[in-house]
């Protein structure tokens, strides 16, 4: 059994102890926006904040996260959708496929939580995540109309 | 058309089995306001157009969504024809089998060969404008006026002499029972106002919440979960497994064999179904291909750079072999490209509910007739009785279009559980080792220049795999694969060369590896542009000539061609200096109807690490339906190629594929990406798709760029294997 602090609402689950947290996410407590890739934390499609770190769920025993420690994932990144990462997103069409999109709106909101205005050197350095579709350059744009916080307006 | 699912709402409605239940709640949560379900609601104008009471637009889509926008660039076509009013457009998908109870009223569903817009735009916007054509006359017939006195714009008719309008939700029911008009005039491209536009994408909020349904998300009630390894050789076959080592593991429901070279587990959860597979105790048969290797593979290939046994020709002008034997300097040099998986985000995965009567499949494919050719064959029903759902794809890149062995497999597995929904979800375990590759080829070319430097003689002689063999027999022309002759066509839309040599022979000797090949985004295009383009550089180099001048002088006659690669070249600055130690690589090609042209820069530190600077692209694909679609395919086509040219490699050993994940399968990252400049230049009276041709340009491009820089000339890929350090 396990207890987690999930967008704010304490989850006790019935799950074997190494079960990863990404799975626990899914299936347990039915929320499928955080999304399997690799299993092995490469890609980072199953990227959700732990205390606001951004953190690769896959590779994560539930047993290693404590009742105490806040897990926040893509349904509680905002209660509307309006977090400057999202409204930075959609005002650039950042998604192509968008399977890897919630990962990156992850990393990159905790990111932006942690360095407001990040350099180009901050976002290579910590947005390691995997786009197939190739969406990088308009990820990179995304964080910095975030990180500048001004109008956006949709084409 | 809505025969099936309006059976499987009653029987749901009257309380029927739980099986039943499950089918119709399962539809109902993925695919809520499907107008094609509800038809009596509000009847469509015709196939591709509903108009609902509120003014809603329903636009029907054939074609798979998977990131590359066409589900925005076919609406727009659509709308704008219509004269709609695009803040009120929304769009379903009808199902393969509804097409097929409708006589393929949609026509195709493939979603691959950049087809989706260049081969479909035709019919949709005929779709549209016969919609206007029949609301403004249902809007006429209301008023008594003639049809001739009324004109539509933004969804709304008005009568112009006297000044009344109605919305097209008003008249849509009595248009509906309208005749169809016979003559449809399309409008002139350079009157679009929807169409041609940079608007915004239809499907991008839900993909920033999680909102999102990809098939790995689908939720049926009732529904279990199943993990699958097949034989990780190929060709292999399951020998034994021992299913009591792990009946009793949690939440284990069954475990099976699917067809004679899987097995599965099902279980209540997805992840306790991998883990007792893990669990498994497996015995392979591993079969006649176990002691494969990409060694053994290699050398089957480099015997058909010379040999003259199942060699078919592609293009042949002159006498090439003549005119190099006489020819007054001769340049030799052999390429080789290797297997790559299209590693999509989303694993492989399928849905199925097996009844003996009825089998219904929820999966990302990019083509749902093909995938319902798939399930039917598995689930041993008539076609009638088996339908497929399209979910959203976590990319597709050619993996989900020919190949439905994952909707195969979830049909065999949820048949020896009737009545219950099985998930299937590969692992990217599975993903990496049960691909369907970018096959494998090697080249040889050969090119003769004259005492004034000029190119006169081109022998190309590719050896190795047809995909077509592999996958579509009936594609071949008297055993020969065309397709490998992507690119390198005498003439053409299919991709035509764009250079005129006097002398030319481009030849194939077919030498298939029993390594499945398929159809990886661009396809044949990727590696015939790198090995002509990096060639034509090195030829110009020995003629000491400059790149772009030389292969000016073979463009005469392929003025498209040449238009992509000045817009390049004068972008990049060629001819002009370039910022301290950064070297400039080109190159050009046609594939799926669109000329493309890349320009790289390019620096490597005394490390030899290799930092790519900036790309400028350039397309024409005739119309740009979407602008800022087309860009984000060419930044992404980059992405796919250039990760291709970096990390892209899959070996064999033993019969089996050694990269089991991003981990030894790496892929290009942000910190990588070079910034990009997109220049879309169309010039008008063709279609051209734009999904796929940029990718072949990425590499040569760049390796182009590191001859520049080093004086090296990479041969092969992936780049991770080359010392670039300077020597």
């Amino acid at each position: 059994m396990a207890k987690l602090n999930v967008n704010g609402t304490v989850h006790t689950v019935e799950v074997e102890p190494d079960t990863p947290l990404l799975w626990v996410i899914r299936e347990q407590l039915g929320m499928t926006g955080t999304k399997y890739g690799c299993g092995i934390a490469q890609c980072g499609a199953c990227t959700v904040h732990i205390d606001g770190a951004a953190t690769r769920s896959c590779s994560l025993p539930v047993s290693a996260v404590s009742e105490s420690q806040k897990i926040v994932t893509i349904e509680g990144l905002s209660p509307d959708g309006q977090h400057p990462v999202q409204k930075a997103w959609l005002a650039l069409d950042v998604p192509q496929c968008g399977y890897c999109q919630v990962g990156m709106i992850m990393a990159s909101a905790a990111l932006l939580a942690r360095t407001p205005k990040p350099t180009d050197a901050d976002i290579d350095a910590e947005i390691t995540n995997i786009c197939r579709c190739g969406t990088y350059n308009r990820v990179r744009a995304g964080i910095k109309l975030a990180a500048e916080g001004g109008e956006m307006r949709r084409g | 058309m809505t025969t099936a699912l309006q059976v499987s709402r009653r029987k749901f409605l009257a309380g029927s089995t739980a099986a039943t239940a499950g089918l119709s709640l399962g539809f109902h949560v993925p695919f809520a306001g499907n107008a094609a379900a509800q038809g009596a609601m509000a009847p469509e104008l015709n196939a591709w157009v509903v108009i609902r009471p509120d003014d809603t637009i329903v636009v029907r889509i054939a074609r798979s969504e998977m990131g590359q926008g066409t589900l925005t660039g076919l609406a727009q076509l659509v709308v704008e024809e219509l004269e709609g009013d695009w803040s009120k457009v929304t769009t379903e998908y009808p199902t393969p089998g509804q097409n097929l109870a409708r006589n393929r009223v949609w026509q195709s569903y493939s979603t691959g060969g950049s087809r989706g817009i260049r081969e479909s735009n035709e019919y949709v916007r005929k779709g549209g404008a016969a919609a206007r054509e029949m609301l403004i006359q249902a809007a006429a017939n209301a008023w008594g006026v003639p049809a001739s006195e009324c004109k539509a714009a933004k969804s709304v008719v008005t009568h112009t002499p006297s000044g009344r309008t109605t919305t097209y939700g008003k008249v849509a029911e009595a248009a509906g029972k309208l005749e169809p008009p016979k003559d449809i005039k399309l409008k002139d491209p350079k009157d679009w106002t929807i169409a041609g536009k940079p608007l915004a994408r239809l499907d991008t909020a839900e993909k920033l919440t999680g909102k999102q349904i990809y098939g790995t998300d689908l939720k049926l009630p009732g529904m279990l979960n199943a993990s699958i390894k097949d034989c990780p050789v190929f060709g292999g076959k399951v020998k034994s497994f021992d299913a009591a080592k792990v009946q009793g593991m949690p939440g284990v429901k069954k475990v099976v064999q699917v067809g004679d070279s899987a097995v599965a587990v099902v279980a209540d959860t997805w992840w306790r179904a991998k883990t007792a597979l893990d669990a498994l105790p497996i015995v392979w048969d591993e079969g006649p291909n176990a002691k494969l290797s990409s060694d053994g593979i290699a050398q089957w290939l480099k015997e058909g750079l010379d040999a003259t046994d199942n060699v078919f020709v592609g293009n042949q002008a002159g006498d090439a072999k003549g005119a190099l034997a006489t020819a007054a300097k001769k340049v030799e040099a052999v390429y080789s490209y290797p297997y790559q998986n299209h590693a999509t985000m989303e694993p492989m995965n399928a849905t199925a509910l097996w009844t003996p009567d009825k089998c219904e499949v929820w999966t990302p494919t990019q083509n749902g007739e093909a995938a319902l050719a798939a399930a039917t064959e598995a689930s041993g029903l008539p076609i009638a009785k088996v339908d497929v759902h399209k979910i959203h794809l976590g990319g597709g890149f050619g993996r989900r279009g020919a190949f439905h062995d994952y909707v195969r497999q979830a049909v065999a597995i949820a048949k020896q559980m009737p009545g219950t929904p099985i998930k299937l979800i590969w692992t990217r375990e599975e993903d990496m080792m049960h691909g369907a590759y970018h096959p494998v080829t090697q080249c040889k070319l050969v090119g003769g220049l004259d005492d004034k430097g000029n190119l006169t003689a081109l022998h190309m002689r590719i050896s190795g795999q047809s995909i077509q063999a592999a996958v579509r027999p009936e594609g071949l022309q008297n055993g020969k694969d065309p397709i490998v002759f992507q690119g390198l066509n005498p003439s053409g839309p299919e991709a035509a060369i764009g250079y005129t040599v006097p002398n030319v022979l481009i030849d194939h000797a077919m030498r298939n590896p029993p390594v499945p090949p398929g159809f990886w985004r661009g396809v044949n295009l990727n590696q015939n542009a790198l090995y002509l383009e990096c060639f034509i550089d090195e030829i110009a180099h020995a003629a000491g000539q400059d790149p772009l001048e030389f292969r000016r002088k073979l463009m005469a006659n392929h003025p498209k061609h040449l238009a992509v690669l000045n817009t390049v070249a004068e972008g990049v600055g060629w001819g002009k200096p370039a910022a301290k130690g950064v070297f400039r690589g080109l190159a050009q090609t046609m594939g799926y109807g669109s000329y493309v042209a890349g320009a790289a820069e390019v620096s490597l530190d005394d490390k030899g690490q290799l930092k790519i600077h900036r790309i400028v692209a350039a397309t024409d694909p005739g119309h740009v339906v979407n602008p800022e679609q087309v860009a984000r395919q060419v930044e992404g086509s980059f992405v796919y190629g250039l990760s291709a040219a970096l990390y892209g490699e899959c070996t064999v050993k033993g019969g089996r594929i050694e990269q089991e994940n991003f981990d030894t399968y790496n892929v290009m990252r942000i910190n990588e990406m070079p910034q990009v400049e997109a220049h879309a230049v169309p010039s008008g009276g063709f279609w051209g798709g734009v999904g796929e041709p940029t990718i072949a340009v990425a590499a040569p491009a760049v390796l182009n760029a590191i001859f520049a820089a080093t004086g090296k000339r990479i041969r092969n890929l992936p780049l991770k294997n080359h010392d670039l350090g300077r020597a």
